[in-house]
């Protein structure tokens, strides 16, 4: 695990953020246990017969099956041989990616949530419902590698709560996803699309398939601004003037639409599957989505 | 000083500031409004997007004019503009200061005195002789001036007359004004009258002459008659811009001996209209009762109209003696008095018995020799009562009074009669002989063609020559009269028809009656008929229109009085001459009201209308109100007002213009409010429309309230403010209402209800808060507001509280009523004079009912009034001294509010003994 660069070599410094860091964590695990459970309708499963624990069926033996197969105390209680399935239990690997790029840390309004807050929130209730469902979850940049169990958790909850890195626009990695496997990528994809096509191409390569969230503060879809106005990216690095905002609205929605016809056009082409959250909506419904579109193709 | 049609800057040169708006004009609008920083992630989605216009790179105009006004008006404002500035011209030499101190001035005679004030303080200031006459009591002697200061310790003194400058008075000033030079500021009341021209034009020719008059309308009433069965007061006045309406009324006392409004008639004036009649259709009843008319509102002698027995119709008791011979009319005893009578006086017929009932003025026996009810009829002379006998034949014919005094007889008669001039007897038919003085009919002219043919006679005797006020041209009594009490009885020894005599044909028949104050004209005696009498003022008005007992005044001639043009020598006022009445009044009769018209070379200046209004404020204000829309008009330009914000904005600024002169009066009668007063005893006070002394008020209550609460069993609610016009009053039992000068009257409606709420058992406590230097009356301008106040309201005879009254022992033993001052006197309803010591008791024996009202002027609530923090909020007295008195002053508001709540309960312990007693049994 890496911490950030300490800001402070001074042991209350490091004291200082490990605390916040601490505080922050209970609380985001908690919240994002809290919205699983919103999810826990015995959704979980295969519906097959296979390795696993739990029971499954009777079936009728049949000549294929070894003697020890036979399940002794059902077959007394009737003239022909039963054997017991078990339910199939294959853990899957699944791969989160959340954007932890500046603009991610944009609110439109004080009483909303910040995309990225919102953002971590999901991967984690998500983590917990998967790992619930025995899956192996882990982050596609390699810095946990899947795992299942309540371990896993606490793991990615602390890097979910690392501090964020510097760049204005983040792009999705997936070196180090297994083959195969699933992926969630968790982003406002406002940054160049072209890394997230790059990287949609090489999970497609590698027969990973996933979802992508993108997740916009509603100021972002509506662009309420008028007047004279510098819009500068979080960082400040990037910035448009002009005198009348008001004029650029319709134009700035075109492009957003036309946005998100192309990251899902890419999703759709790659097999993977694209949805919009908006953080002044619930986050039952964008986990809702994201659970149901990673058991699709099972 | 530049001055631009009404409005003067007091530092000009600033405005030439106002070049620089042109320059700020270019600068503004080559300056953009300063762009928004917004920190935005979809930015990356923004870029490469143009604006497609350019506009928003200027300032909008409007927002520049906005801006630019703004500017103008600070420029404006710091230029020190003055609305009607003064033209102040440094006078020089000697200042003559008039007045005319007549009645007309009385309504805004504070006003006046406060300028006459002013200017002397500034003369006195720039050192200037002054001097100060009032043209209506022009002093003897030569104008005299003197330093300012000291002719200004004289103008305290200097009262409004009741009457008006006098022709005589006015040239005779103009040719006895001081030699040399001075400068004259003459206060004028406004009216046209003979010599003013000639003043004016003399003082013109000393110096400038500068008029101050007061743009307020001058009204007066004129004189009173009756027309078509009414009475009509002609109502004046000096100004006819437009139409307007003037409300009179007529007051007088009511059967209780209060003086009261009886009636109010209202007169509307057509635009022109100098003069229009005032209608009362009153029963005679109470037009007996009408003491004087008044224009409601206006305070001064001339707006009063004082009545006499011009406008009494005197109840006269007719009783004719013998069977009237059917159909002989003209033969019938009462006939001419009949006549004579029905015109000026109610008359009444029936038996002496019957007629007493009616409590008559007089009593007429026409010819009525014994009177069954002697004893009846003796008592109603005693008490004031006139009874007028006429002989004829069965006086007589009978023996009343022939061998002693007949008591209901001036004299003693003659057995018979004697009769003159007839067929059987010798000698002329006898004229009458001129009235003697001291006769009631001194005066009266004697015609030559009334004879008397019979007559009976007195028996001569001591008394005889006292008693006889008019004589036959022989000597021999005519009519004689003689003193009962206070009353009188008067005998004509010949009848009251034409047999014995031609008097009752002639015209002096009626002026007899008239004399005697039988019959009284409608109209006001001619001079002839005054020739020769005295008359001697009873009661005088003095300047306010109030009357005041005239005290040791010489008399009047009758002449003198016919005139009816009043002065110092005749001040108006109600003069009596033996049984009869005449009023003067401030405005003679036949007088109109116009208004003055100066000549060219005098400066006419309004009394308070032009006074400099200093505008720096207000510009300044509207700069900044203007700098703040800029404000707003900037951030919604700049795109950052938008959503709630900006809503919120609005209100704000909606607030801030349309919240500041928030009217509090007009509260809607809501049931809320009825049902928490109901619910509780609830302390109230009347809004007076003064916030200061509303707001003492409501303190005052709630420190009372605290008080009761924490002494007593009485757990009275928040107090209320209560606006007589719209509230319920019934479910209150205690109204504070301190008076103020300036409190509006309340509508006749609202009256009404005070005056129900009065009977049924409230309470107003009437404070004055002038610690009762006016004494109960017209003194200080509350007393006066108060006494205007509550002339409509039932209030009994009122007397200062006495030593006994259940006030002093409901709640707390108490001999003092102090407030924040400590006045003795506080007046409760009069005790009935029929009271008495109870036995056993150190108090009389009162029966039942709570004073409606109770009086006086300690300002109660602020010695009661407490801030939010329970701690007093005016200081009363000093020291330790002073906390007693607050401490006395919450125990007097605790025994009204127990005396309100309880009643005489205390007064009750006086049938205690009683009580036991019976309980023994």
């Amino acid at each position: 695990m890496t911490l950030a660069p300490p800001t402070s070599a001074r042991p209350a410094g490091l004291r200082r953020e490990a605390e916040a860091l601490a505080s922050v964590l209970p609380a985001l695990l908690a919240e994002a246990r809290h919205l699983a459970a919103t999810v826990q309708m015995g959704d979980h499963g295969r519906r097959r017969s296979g390795m696993g624990d739990e029971f499954w069926q009777y079936r009728a033996a049949d000549a294929t099956d070894e003697a020890r197969a036979i399940d002794w105390r059902r077959s007394g209680r009737a003239d022909q041989q039963f054997v017991r399935e078990k339910e199939w239990q294959a853990a899957q690997s699944v791969h989160l990616w959340v954007d932890d790029a500046r603009s991610m840390e944009f609110s439109g309004d004080k009483g909303r949530q910040a995309k990225a807050d919102r953002a971590r929130l999901l991967a984690l209730a998500l983590a917990v419902l998967l790992i619930r469902g025995g899956e192996r979850v882990g982050l596609a940049d390699g810095l946990a590698p899947p795992r299942a169990g309540e371990v896993q958790l606490i793991r990615l909850a602390q890097q979910f709560t690392a501090p964020a890195g510097q760049a204005d626009f983040g792009a999705p990695v997936v070196e180090t996803v297994l083959p195969g496997s699933r992926a969630v990528f968790i982003s406002d994809f406002l940054g160049a699309p072209e890394a997230v096509e790059k990287a949609l191409i090489h999970a497609a390569d590698r027969g990973v398939t996933g979802v992508l969230l993108q997740v916009l503060d509603p100021v972002e879809e509506a662009f309420p601004f008028d007047g004279r106005t510098i819009f500068e990216s979080m960082t400040g690095a990037v910035r448009h003037e002009t005198r009348k905002a008001g004029n650029l609205r319709d134009r700035y929605r075109a492009r957003l639409a036309e946005r998100k016809a192309r990251l899902s056009d890419l999703a759709a082409k790659a097999a993977w599957l694209f949805h919009t959250h908006h953080t002044d909506r619930p986050a039952q419904g964008a986990l809702l989505w994201m659970y149901h579109a990673l058991g699709r193709g099972r | 000083m530049l001055v631009v049609g009404p409005i003067g800057f007091t530092a000009p040169w600033l405005l030439w500031g106002l070049l620089v708006l042109p320059v700020l004009w270019l600068l503004l609008r080559a300056v953009p409004p300063a762009p928004v920083r917004r920190r935005f992630p979809g930015v990356a989605l923004l870029l490469g997007l143009t604006d497609e216009e350019n506009q928003a790179d200027r300032t909008p105009w409007w927002l520049l004019m906005i801006r630019m006004v703004a500017v103008a008006l600070v420029i404006l404002g710091f230029a020190g503009p003055l609305l009607h500035p003064e033209k102040k011209a440094e006078g020089a030499g000697p200042l003559l200061i008039l007045t005319d101190g007549g009645w007309a001035d009385a309504r805004d005679w504070p006003q006046r005195q406060a300028r006459i004030a002013a200017e002397l303080a500034e003369a006195g200031r720039s050192g200037r002789p002054a001097a100060l006459l009032s043209l209506s009591d022009l002093p003897p002697g030569a104008v005299a001036f003197a330093a300012a200061d000291v002719v200004a310790a004289g103008l305290p003194a200097l009262a409004p007359k009741a009457w008006e400058p006098d022709q005589a008075g006015l040239e005779g000033l103009a040719s006895h004004l001081p030699e040399g030079r001075f400068e004259t500021l003459w206060l004028s009341d406004g009216l046209a009258r003979a010599g003013r021209d000639v003043l004016a034009g003399a003082l013109a020719k000393r110096g400038v002459v500068t008029v101050i008059e007061s743009a307020r309308n001058v009204l007066g009433l004129g004189a009173v008659g009756s027309e078509a069965g009414k009475v009509s007061v002609t109502v004046l006045r000096a100004r006819t811009p437009a139409a307007a309406s003037v409300e009179v009324s007529a007051r007088g006392f009511d059967p209780a001996g209060i003086e009261r409004e009886l009636a109010r008639a209202s007169v509307n004036f057509a635009a022109g209209e100098a003069q229009a009649p005032a209608l009362f259709d009153l029963p005679p009843e109470l037009r007996n009762r009408v003491t004087r008319f008044e224009i409601a509102g206006e305070t001064t002698a001339g707006a009063v109209a004082l009545t006499d027995d011009a406008l009494k119709r005197r109840k006269v008791a007719l009783v004719a003696g013998g069977n009237a011979r059917e159909g002989l009319e003209l033969l019938s005893p009462d006939h001419f008095l009949r006549r004579a009578l029905e015109p000026s006086a109610d008359l009444i017929d029936g038996t002496i018995g019957d007629v007493l009932l009616a409590a008559p003025d007089v009593i007429i026996l026409a010819d009525v020799a014994r009177v069954a009810e002697t004893d009846a009829l003796l008592d109603w002379i005693d008490a004031g009562g006139l009874l007028i006998r006429f002989a004829g034949p069965q006086l007589a014919a009978s023996d009343a009074g022939r061998d002693t005094l007949d008591p209901l007889l001036p004299v003693k008669l003659r057995a018979g009669g004697r009769a003159v001039g007839g067929t059987m007897s010798w000698g002329e038919p006898k004229t009458l002989a001129p009235f003697p003085e001291g006769s009631p009919f001194h005066g009266l002219a004697v015609p030559q063609d009334v004879s008397i043919s019979a007559q009976i006679l007195a028996q001569p005797g001591p008394d005889l020559s006292k008693n006889t006020i008019a004589t036959l041209a022989d000597g021999t009594p005519l009519v004689t009269r003689r003193q009962i009490g206070d009353g009188q009885v008067v005998l004509f020894h010949v009848s009251a028809n034409a047999e014995w005599s031609s008097l009752p044909l002639s015209g002096l028949f009626v002026q007899m009656l008239e004399r005697l104050a039988v019959s009284s004209g409608s109209v006001r005696p001619a001079a002839e008929e005054l020739a020769g009498t005295v008359w001697v003022a009873d009661r005088v008005l003095d300047g306010f229109g109030a009357l005041d007992d005239a005290g040791a005044m010489p008399g009047v001639p009758g002449e003198r009085l016919s005139e009816a043009v009043t002065g110092a020598e005749l001040p108006p006022g109600l003069y009596t001459s033996q049984d009869r009445q005449l009023a003067v009044n401030a405005i003679a009769p036949g007088r109109t009201l116009a208004a003055a018209e100066w000549p060219a070379n005098v400066v006419v200046q309004g009394q308070g209308v032009m006074r400099e209004t200093p505008l720096k404020g207000w510009f300044l204000a509207g700069a900044l109100v203007l700098l703040m829309a800029d404000i707003l008009a900037a951030l919604v330009v700049a795109g950052r007002l938008a959503g709630p914000r900006a809503g919120m904005a609005l209100v704000l600024m909606a607030l801030a213009t349309a919240g500041l002169p928030h009217d509090v009066r007009a509260q809607a009668p809501d049931d809320a409010r009825l049902l928490q007063a109901a619910e509780n005893v609830v302390l109230a006070h009347v809004i007076t429309g003064d916030r200061a002394v509303d707001r003492m008020a409501d303190d005052g209550l709630r420190g009372l309230s605290n008080v009761l609460r924490a002494r007593t069993s009485v757990e009275p609610g928040a107090p209320m403010a209560v606006d007589l016009e719209t509230d319920e009053l019934s479910v209150f039992t205690f109204l504070y209402w301190p008076v103020t000068a300036r409190q509006p009257q309340p509508s006749p409606e609202s009256y009404a209800k005070l005056n129900r709420y009065l009977r049924t058992g409230g309470m107003i406590l009437f404070d004055t808060r002038d610690a009762d230097v006016a004494g109960f009356g017209a003194a200080s301008p509350e007393g006066r507001r108060l006494q205007e106040l509550t002339a409509p309201l039932d209030i009994p005879p009122l007397e200062p509280i006495p030593k006994d009254h259940v006030l002093t022992r409901s709640f707390y033993l108490l001999q003092v009523f102090p407030g924040r001052f400590a006045a003795r006197n506080v007046w409760v309803e009069a005790a009935p004079p029929g009271a008495e010591l109870a036995e056993g008791m150190p108090f009389r024996n009162l029966n039942d009912g709570v004073t409606p009202v109770v009086i006086g002027g300690n300002d109660w609530a602020s010695a009661w009034a407490i801030d939010g923090n329970g701690r007093p909020r005016v200081p009363v007295g000093r020291g330790v001294t002073g906390e007693r008195q607050r401490e006395v002053a919450f125990r007097f508001g605790v025994n009204l509010i127990m005396y309100v709540l309880t009643g005489n309960y205390k007064s009750d312990q006086v049938h205690v003994p009683a009580l036991l007693e019976r309980l023994g049994q």
